[in-house]
C-alpha cells in the first residue's frame, strides 16, 4: 500500500472538493476511506495499491476535471 | 480543449463583459436591436463553455454541482431568447468565482507565510566530499550537508563541525540567537545568522519538527466541525434538491422563466465557503501570532470555556526554582550535603536541580539502591547510610520524627511559599530546604484579560504544598488552588468538573500533565515547539509564551462568531431571494446572481477580518517583537 500526497493549484469551489473526490474513489486499487480532499491547503491524500494503480492515473483523473497538479509525492505506508 | 478554455476563464470573462457593454451600447446608443441580440449570444455561449465543461465532469461523477444548476438555467435562458439574461448570468458567475479565488487567496496568506518559510534547497556532501546544492526532497537521514551563513537550515540534523548563531523563531518565535557549536539539535527552517556549520541530517521533510508543525496546522484548517460536516451533508442533497424544484415550478406553472430563476436563485454558495473561510483565516490568525489551534471543532469548544486549569510548575510559573531558605540540623553539614547531592544528581526533577545549583562543589559519592518515591521522592544508600530525600509526605511514610524547631521551620517555609525538601540521615533530619519558583511576569494581567473575555474559573492544580499554591493563588487572583496533587488526582478533579458540565482547558507544559492534556475539552501545552505536547493537545502556545493564551481565547471567540454571522448571512440570502421572487416582481435571474455573488464575497471578507484580529487593549511587546519577526522572515525569504 502507498500513501500518495497531491498538491493541486488553487482550489476555489467547495463543491470541487466532491468532484475530486468521488473521480479518484471511481477508481480501481484506491482505499476509498482514506480519500481525503483538503481545500484550504488544496492536497488530496489518498491511500492507493501501486499494483492496480499508478500515481500518474490517480494525477490523470483530477487533472481531467480541470484542476492541474503541480506535484505529487508517495511514500510507501 | 476542455483545458485550453478552462485555462482561459479569466479571458473569456473578460470579453463577455466587453460584449454585454457593447450590446447593450447598440441597443440604447446607436437604437440597434441586432447588435444587441448577436453581441449577447455570443458572450453567452462564451460564457456558459467554461461553466459547461465543469459541469459536465461534475455529472461524470455523480455530482450535482452549481455548476450544472447555472448551464441548465442559462441554456434555457437562451432558447426562451432571453439573451440579456443569459449573458449577465454567466458573466457574473465567473466573475464572481474569479473575485472569490482572489479574495480565498488573501485568507490563506497568513498560513501560506508559514509553508513558505520551508527550506527548498540544502548544499549535499557527495561521495567525491565536495557539497552540491540539491533539492531538499535528495536529502535522506544520515546525510551530510552544509549550511552557510544567512541560509535556512534544511533539516533537523545534529551539528558535526563548526559554529554560529541560529535564529530560530519559526520554531519557537523567539527570535534571540541561539549558539550552536558541536553536538547541537539544530532544526529545519530556522536562520544561520552567522558562521558555518556542517551538520548530519536526523530527520528529514514532513518527520522534521517545522515539517510537522506545517502538516499540523494545514490539518487544522480543513479539520471539520460537526456544524460543518452536516453543512457538507446537507449541501450534498441541497444542490440536486433545487434542481428537483426547478422542474417542478417548471411542470406546474410551465414557466421556464420562473423555473430557471429558481436554479439560480437556489445556488448554496456563501453556504459552503463561509464556515471555511472563517476557519482558515482564524487558524491562520493563529499560527502567525504563536498559537497552533488545531481545527474547527478546537475553535468551538474553546470559545465556550467555563474553566481554566493551570498547572503551577513552568506555566504560571518560570519553571526555574531556586532554594530560598534553608536550615541545618545537628553536624556534619558538609558530609550530609555531599549525601544529598550525589542523590540528586540521579534525579531530572526540577528541584533536584535547585539543589544541586545551591550545593554547588562538593565530593560526589556513589549511590546505590536509589528507589524514586512518586509524588514523595527518593530514597537511596550512599555510604551505607539511607538517605530520605524529599517532601513531609515522604517522612511521614520513612516515619520520621521531627522535633518543635523543625516542625515550626517547616510551617514557616510553607507559608513563604516554598516548597520544601527535607534530607535524613538513617531516619535523621539533617537538612530542611525551601525552594521556590518566580512567578512569570505578566501573567497577573494576562488572567485578568481571560476574566474580562468570560472565563468563570481560573483553578490552579499542583503537586507542591498547599501554602505555596496559595500564594500564588492569592498573588494572581485566581478562583481556587489545590495542591499535593498527583497527575492522576488531577485528571480526576478535571473529570469532576467536567461532571458538572463544565467546559473545561488545562494548561500545562506537557511532560507530567499528559493525562490531563489529553482528558479536558481542551488541552493546552506550553510548547517551546519540539515538544511531543504539540501531539496530545489541542492548542499549543509556541515558545511557551502564556501571553499568547488571551489572544488564543479572543481569538476562538471572534472565530466562533464569525462562523455563525457567516452561516446567518448565508441562509438568510438565500431566503430573501427566493421570497422576493415569490412575493415580489422585481426578481430575476441576473438579480439573484447579483445577490448570490455578492453574499460569497461578503462571508469571504466577514472571514478576513479574523486576519487582522488583535484582543483590544492588550497588544503586548512580544506580539510587536513577533510581527517584527515575521517581516523579517519575510524580507530574508525575498532576498
Amino acid at each position: 500500500m502507498q500513501k500518495a500526497t497531491i498538491h493541486l493549484e488553487t482550489l476555489s469551489c467547495p463543491s470541487c472538493l466532491q468532484k475530486i473526490e468521488n473521480a479518484v474513489k471511481g477508481l480501481d486499487g484506491i482505499e476509498k476511506d482514506s480519500v481525503k480532499v483538503m481545500f484550504n491547503s488544496s492536497k488530496v491524500k489518498t491511500d492507493f495499491n501501486s499494483e492496480t494503480v499508478g500515481i500518474e492515473n490517480i494525477e490523470k483523473a483530477i487533472e481531467d476535471l480541470g484542476y492541474p497538479v503541480i506535484k505529487s509525492k508517495v511514500k510507501s505506508a | 480543449m476542455q483545458r485550453y478554455i478552462l485555462g482561459k476563464k479569466n479571458q473569456i470573462t473578460l470579453v463577455s463583459a466587453i460584449l454585454i457593454v457593447l450590446g447593450f451600447y447598440g441597443r440604447f446608443g446607436l437604437d440597434n436591436t441586432i447588435l444587441f441580440n448577436v453581441s449577447l449570444i455570443i458572450a453567452s455561449i462564451l460564457g456558459i463553455a467554461p461553466i459547461a465543461i465543469q459541469a459536465y465532469q461534475a455529472l461524470k461523477v455523480k455530482v450535482v454541482s452549481i455548476d450544472v444548476l447555472v448551464t441548465i438555467a442559462v441554456v434555457g435562458a437562451i432558447l426562451i431568447q432571453n439573451y440579456e439574461e443569459s449573458a449577465i448570468v454567466t458573466f457574473l458567475f465567473l466573475f464572481g468565482a474569479y473575485l472569490e479565488q482572489r479574495t480565498l487567496n488573501k485568507t490563506r496568506s497568513a498560513i501560506k507565510e508559514l509553508t513558505e518559510l520551508a527550506p527548498e534547497s540544502a548544499w549535499k556532501q557527495m561521495e567525491d566530499g565536495e557539497f552540491e546544492e540539491v533539492d531538499v526532497d535528495e536529502v535522506d537521514e544520515g546525510d551530510i550537508l552544509l549550511v552557510k551563513t544567512g541560509a535556512k537550515v534544511p533539516v533537523d540534523g545534529t551539528v558535526l563541525t563548526g559554529e554560529g548563531h541560529i535564529n530560530e523563531a519559526s520554531i519557537t518565535g523567539e527570535s534571540i540567537p541561539v549558539s550552536k557549536a558541536n553536538g547541537s539539535e539544530v532544526f529545519a527552517g530556522t536562520i544561520l545568522e552567522n558562521g558555518t556549520i556542517q551538520i548530519q541530517a536526523d530527520r528529514v521533510g514532513e518527520d522534521t519538527t517545522f515539517g510537522q508543525i506545517i502538516e499540523l496546522v494545514e490539518e487544522a484548517q480543513d479539520s471539520k466541525s460537526a456544524a460543518e460536516r452536516f453543512i457538507d451533508r446537507f449541501s450534498k442533497y441541497y444542490t440536486p434538491a433545487v434542481l428537483v424544484l426547478g422542474i417542478i415550478v417548471w411542470l406546474f406553472t410551465n414557466n421556464v422563466e420562473l423555473a430557471i430563476t429558481v436554479l439560480v436563485l437556489g445556488c448554496p454558495g456563501a453556504l459552503v465557503i463561509g464556515v471555511p473561510v472563517s476557519n482558515v483565516s482564524g487558524i491562520g490568525n493563529g499560527a502567525r501570532n504563536g498559537v497552533l489551534l488545531k481545527g474547527s471543532e478546537v475553535i468551538n469548544d474553546f470559545s465556550k470555556v467555563d474553566t481554566i486549569v493551570f498547572d503551577k510548575t513552568g506555566t504560571l510559573t518560570i519553571g526555574n526554582p531556586e532554594v530560598a531558605e534553608k536550615e541545618f540540623y545537628g553536624k556534619n553539614t558538609k558530609e550530609v550535603l555531599g549525601y544529598l547531592a550525589s542523590v540528586e544528581r540521579e534525579s531530572d526533577h526540577p528541584l533536584a536541580k535547585a539543589v544541586l545549583q545551591d550545593i554547588g562543589e562538593t565530593e560526589f559519592s556513589t549511590v546505590e539502591e536509589t528507589e524514586v518515591v512518586k509524588g514523595g521522592g527518593i530514597v537511596a544508600k550512599v555510604n551505607g547510610h539511607r538517605i530520605a530525600v524529599g517532601n513531609v509526605a515522604l517522612m511521614e511514610q520513612e516515619n520520621v520524627v521531627l522535633n518543635d524547631k523543625a516542625r515550626k521551620d517547616v510551617e514557616r517555609f510553607e507559608q513563604n511559599g516554598n516548597s520544601l525538601v527535607l534530607t535524613t540521615v538513617d531516619g535523621e533530619l539533617k537538612v530542611l530546604m525551601g525552594i521556590r519558583d518566580q512567578i512569570r511576569p505578566g501573567v497577573k494581567q494576562d488572567l485578568q484579560a481571560l476574566k474580562k473575555l468570560g472565563v468563570k474559573n481560573l483553578v490552579v492544580l499542583s503537586g507542591d504544598n498547599q501554602g505555596t499554591v496559595d500564594l500564588v493563588a492569592r498573588e494572581l487572583g485566581l478562583t481556587e488552588a489545590h495542591g499535593h496533587m498527583l497527575p492522576e488526582e488531577k485528571s480526576a478533579y478535571i473529570e469532576n468538573l467536567q461532571a458538572e458540565g463544565e467546559i473545561v482547558a488545562f494548561v500545562g507544559d506537557g511532560v507530567n500533565d499528559s493525562p490531563s492534556l489529553a482528558l479536558a475539552d481542551i488541552g493546552i501545552a506550553m510548547g517551546s515547539g519540539t515538544d511531543v505536547a504539540i501531539e496530545t493537545s489541542d492548542v499549543v502556545l509556541m515558545n511557551s509564551d502564556f501571553s499568547r493564551l488571551p489572544h488564543a481565547l479572543g481569538l476562538t471567540k471572534s472565530t466562533a462568531r464569525n462562523m455563525k454571522q457567516n452561516i446567518i448571512i448565508a441562509v438568510g440570502v438565500v431566503a430573501i431571494l427566493l421570497a422576493a421572487l415569490l412575493f415580489s416582481n422585481w426578481m430575476n435571474m441576473s438579480i439573484g446572481m447579483l445577490v448570490h455573488e455578492a453574499s460569497i464575497l461578503v462571508v469571504i471578507f466577514n472571514g478576513m477580518r479574523l486576519l487582522r484580529y488583535h484582543l483590544r487593549g492588550n497588544k503586548t511587546e512580544t506580539e510587536t517583537i513577533a510581527e517584527t519577526n515575521a517581516s523579517m522572515a519575510k524580507t530574508k525569504n525575498a532576498t
